[in-house]
C-alpha cells in the first residue's frame, strides 16, 4: 500500500511539473506575434481606436509582426496579467509600473510616454474647504493607487502626514455612489470619469488635484524589456501607430472629430465629458515633446518622490530594504537606486526615431 | 465480488489516503513555483513557501509601524467580529421568523412567497443600495452577510417545522398546551439542532459575503487585506490568508458540530 501510494505521489508530481511548465512566464525570444493590453482611461482611448481602424495593423505589417491589442475592464487585473507574463506590454501609470511589474522582478521598459494627469486625479471634500480640513477625518480612496500618492502629496503641501487622517480603502465606483448619494463619506480621492461625478455633488469642494503636481502622475505604455530587446520591431510598430493616431486626433479634420467622438462613446461618456477629461490630461501630442519630457532631469526627481512613497508603503516588496532596492534607469544612462537590479527603464530611443521621421 | 465498489482501502492507510491529495497539491504548487522562480527570481504570482513564511511572521508577530497593531491578528479579530455579529443576528431572525412561518398558517400564507423571493436575490447586486442606506461602516457589512444567509436559514427552519409529525402538536394541545408552550417545549428543542445544521451550511456563504463586503470599503479585515495587496500581486500575503480563512471556517464547522452534539444529544439518536 505504501509503495503504491508513493508511486501515486510520484506520478502526481511528474504530472504537476508538466502542468506547471505551461504556467511559466513568457520567455523572451525572437517572435512575430505579440500581445498588449490596455484599459479604459481618457489618455489611453487612442489605443482602442488605432486597433479598430487598422492603424495598428498597418504598422505591424510594416515590420512583419502581428500585434494583438486587448482591452481589459479591470485595470489592476490587466497589470497583474502583464506582470505574470501573459502579455508583452500593458498601459499603466508610471507608479504602478514601478510597484507591480518592476517590484515583482519583471524588467519593464516605458516605451510610450503617453500623458500626465493634469487635473484628472483629485481630492473632493463635502464639508471642508481646504486640504488641512481633512485632519482627523476619514478619507475614502483606493489605497496604494495613484490616488494614494496624490493624497500623500496633498497632505505634505498642507504640512500634514498620513498619520493625521484615516484612509479607508474603497473601490472607486462605490465611492461615487456613497459620496453623491449619502453622507456616509465626507472626503474622497478619485480620478476621472468618477471624479467629474463627485465634483457635481452640491456643496462639494475640490481642494487638490494633479494639476498642482504636474508631470508626476504619468500614464505610459510599457513593454517587457527582454522582449523589446529581442524584438525592436514591436517597439517601432507600437510607437509608430501611436503617433500616427495622435497626429490624426490633432489634425483638426473631420476624421479627427469622428475619432474623438468614437473614443468618447467607447469610454462610456458623451463628447463633452470626454473632452473635459482630455482637457485635464496633458497629452504628449508629438514624439518630440515626449522625448523632451522623458529626457528632462525633472523625471528623475519625480521618480524619486514616487519610489519614496512606494517604499514607505511597502510597495517595493517584502525583500526591499530601502527605496534603492529597485533600480530605475533613465534615457541618459543614469540610474536611480540599485544599478545591479534595474527593473524599470525609461526609453526615449523609439520615440526619438519617430521624432526624426525614421520609423 | 471483485468490483471497484467493493474494493475497500486498508483501514490503516485511510488517513494517508485522505492526506494524499493535499500533499499532491502542495507538490504541484512547489513545482510550479520553482519553474516560475527559475525564470524570474522576483516572481510574485507563485512565491516560495519560505517567502510566505517570512511575510506571515512579519504580519503576525511584528507591530505595524503606522497603526501599532499586529496586522494579521487585527484583521482576524475585525473579520470574526463582523462574522459573529452577522451570524448571531441571522440565527435570532431565523428562529423567530422561521418558527412563526412554520407554525402559523396565516403567517405562512403571507410570508412564504416573500422569503422565497428574497432568498433568491443575489445580495451582492444590491451592494450600492446597502451602502447608501447603511453607510460604508460596519453596519452595511453585517447586514450584507445577514441578508445573504438568513433567508436560507428561515426557509430551512420553516420547512423542518412543517415536516414535524402533526400528531405531536395535536397531543400537546389535548393536554392543554398553549401556543407558547408548544413553541418552547416541543418545537424549539426539536428545531435547535436543525438550526445549527443550517448554520453549518451557511458558514461558506457567510465568509463569501464577508470578504466581498470588506473588499469594497474597509480599514481592516481579512478580505480587506487580500484585496488591498492584490493591487501589487502580493501572493505571499494572499495565499497564507486564504489558508487561514479555510482553517477558521473549518474550525467553526467543527465547533458547531461539537456544540450540537453536546447541547442536543437527543437529536443524534434518531439520525444515527
Amino acid at each position: 500500500m505504501h509503495i503504491r501510494l508513493k508511486r501515486l505521489l510520484a506520478y502526481a508530481l511528474v504530472a504537476g511539473s508538466i502542468f506547471s511548465l505551461s504556467a511559466a512566464p513568457a520567455a523572451a525570444e525572437q517572435k512575430t506575434s505579440f500581445k498588449v493590453v490596455w484599459s479604459i482611461y481618457a489618455g489611453w482611448m487612442p489605443w482602442g481606436y488605432l486597433v479598430d481602424h487598422g492603424i495598428m495593423k498597418k504598422w505591424a505589417d510594416k515590420y512583419g509582426i502581428e500585434v494583438e491589442v486587448t482591452q481589459l475592464n479591470d485595470y489592476v487585473e490587466s497589470i497583474n496579467q502583464y506582470a505574470a507574463g501573459k502579455f508583452d506590454g500593458a498601459a499603466m501609470a508610471s507608479m504602478d509600473a514601478l510597484t507591480i511589474p518592476a517590484a515583482g522582478g519583471v524588467d519593464t521598459t516605458v516605451l510610450v510616454m503617453g500623458d500626465y494627469s493634469n487635473g484628472n486625479d483629485g481630492i473632493v471634500l463635502k464639508k471642508g474647504k481646504t486640504v488641512a480640513d481633512m485632519k482627523g477625518q476619514k478619507v475614502n480612496l483606493v489605497e496604494f493607487s495613484v490616488s494614494h500618492y496624490l493624497l500623500a502629496r496633498a497632505l505634505e503641501s498642507a504640512g500634514l502626514t498620513e498619520k493625521d487622517i484615516t484612509t479607508v480603502n474603497t473601490s472607486e465606483n462605490d465611492a461615487v455612489a456613497a459620496f453623491t448619494g449619502s453622507d456616509s463619506i465626507q472626503n474622497v480621492v478619485s480620478w476621472n470619469p468618477m471624479l467629474s461625478d463627485i465634483k457635481k455633488t452640491p456643496g462639494a469642494t475640490p481642494v487638490f488635484d494633479s494639476s498642482k503636481i504636474p508631470g508626476e502622475i504619468m500614464d505610459v505604455m510599457t513593454v517587457n524589456t527582454e522582449t523589446l530587446k529581442d524584438n525592436p520591431a514591436l517597439g517601432k510598430a507600437l510607437v509608430g501607430a501611436w503617433y500616427e493616431m495622435l497626429a490624426l486626433m490633432n489634425s483638426g479634420t473631420p476624421e479627427a472629430a469622428k475619432a474623438i467622438e468614437s473614443m468618447a462613446s467607447a469610454s462610456g461618456t458623451d463628447l463633452a465629458g470626454f473632452k473635459a477629461q482630455l482637457a485635464t490630461t496633458y497629452m504628449f501630442n508629438t514624439p518630440a515633446e515626449a522625448v523632451q519630457f522623458t529626457t528632462a532631469p525633472a523625471l528623475s526627481k519625480t521618480m524619486d518622490l514616487v519610489r519614496t512613497f512606494s517604499f514607505d508603503h511597502r510597495l517595493l516588496g517584502e525583500g526591499a530594504k530601502s527605496k534603492d532596492a529597485v533600480g530605475i534607469a533613465f534615457p541618459d544612462g543614469t540610474v536611480l537606486g540599485d544599478p545591479n537590479n534595474v527593473k524599470l527603464r525609461f526609453d526615449a530611443s523609439f520615440t526619438k526615431m519617430a521624432a526624426d521621421g525614421k520609423l | 465480488m471483485r468490483r471497484i465498489i467493493n474494493v475497500k482501502p486498508d483501514p490503516r492507510s485511510l488517513a494517508l489516503l485522505g492526506l494524499a491529495p493535499f500533499v499532491g497539491l502542495l507538490g504541484l504548487y512547489v513545482a510550479s513555483s520553482a519553474v516560475r522562480l527559475a525564470a524570474n527570481p522576483g516572481d510574485k504570482l507563485l512565491p516560495p513557501l519560505s517567502a510566505m513564511a517570512s511575510t506571515l511572521s512579519r504580519l503576525a508577530l511584528e507591530a505595524d509601524a503606522r497603526t501599532g497593531q499586529m496586522v494579521f491578528w487585527a484583521d482576524t479579530a475585525a473579520s470574526l467580529q463582523r462574522l459573529g455579529l452577522a451570524i448571531a443576528a441571522s440565527v435570532i431572525i431565523a428562529i423567530t421568523v422561521g418558527t412563526i412561518l412554520g407554525l402559523v398558517p396565516w403567517a405562512k400564507a403571507l410570508g412564504n412567497p416573500l422569503i422565497a423571493a428574497i432568498s433568491l436575490i443575489p445580495p451582492l447586486a444590491l451592494l450600492p443600495i446597502l451602502f447608501i442606506v447603511f453607510g460604508l461602516d460596519e453596519l452595511s457589512k453585517v447586514v450584507l452577510i445577514a441578508i445573504g444567509v438568513a433567508p436560507f436559514m428561515i426557509r430551512d427552519l420553516a420547512l423542518r417545522i412543517e415536516q414535524m409529525p402533526y400528531e405531536l402538536l395535536i397531543k400537546a394541545q389535548t393536554m392543554g398546551a398553549s401556543t407558547w408552550q408548544i413553541i418552547v417545549r416541543i418545537v424549539l428543542p426539536q428545531m435547535l439542532p436543525r438550526v445549527i445544521d443550517a448554520l453549518r451550511f451557511s458558514i461558506g456563504p457567510a465568509w463569501l459575503f464577508l470578504i466581498a463586503a470588506e473588499a469594497i470599503a474597509a480599514t481592516n479585515g481579512l478580505g480587506y487585506r487580500i484585496f488591498l495587496v492584490r493591487r501589487y500581486l502580493a501572493m505571499d500575503v494572499i495565499l497564507p490568508y486564504v489558508v487561514w480563512i479555510t482553517l477558521l471556517a473549518f474550525a467553526m464547522d467543527f465547533a458547531l458540530r461539537l456544540l450540537s452534539a453536546r447541547l442536543f444529544p437527543w437529536a443524534r439518536i434518531s439520525t444515527s
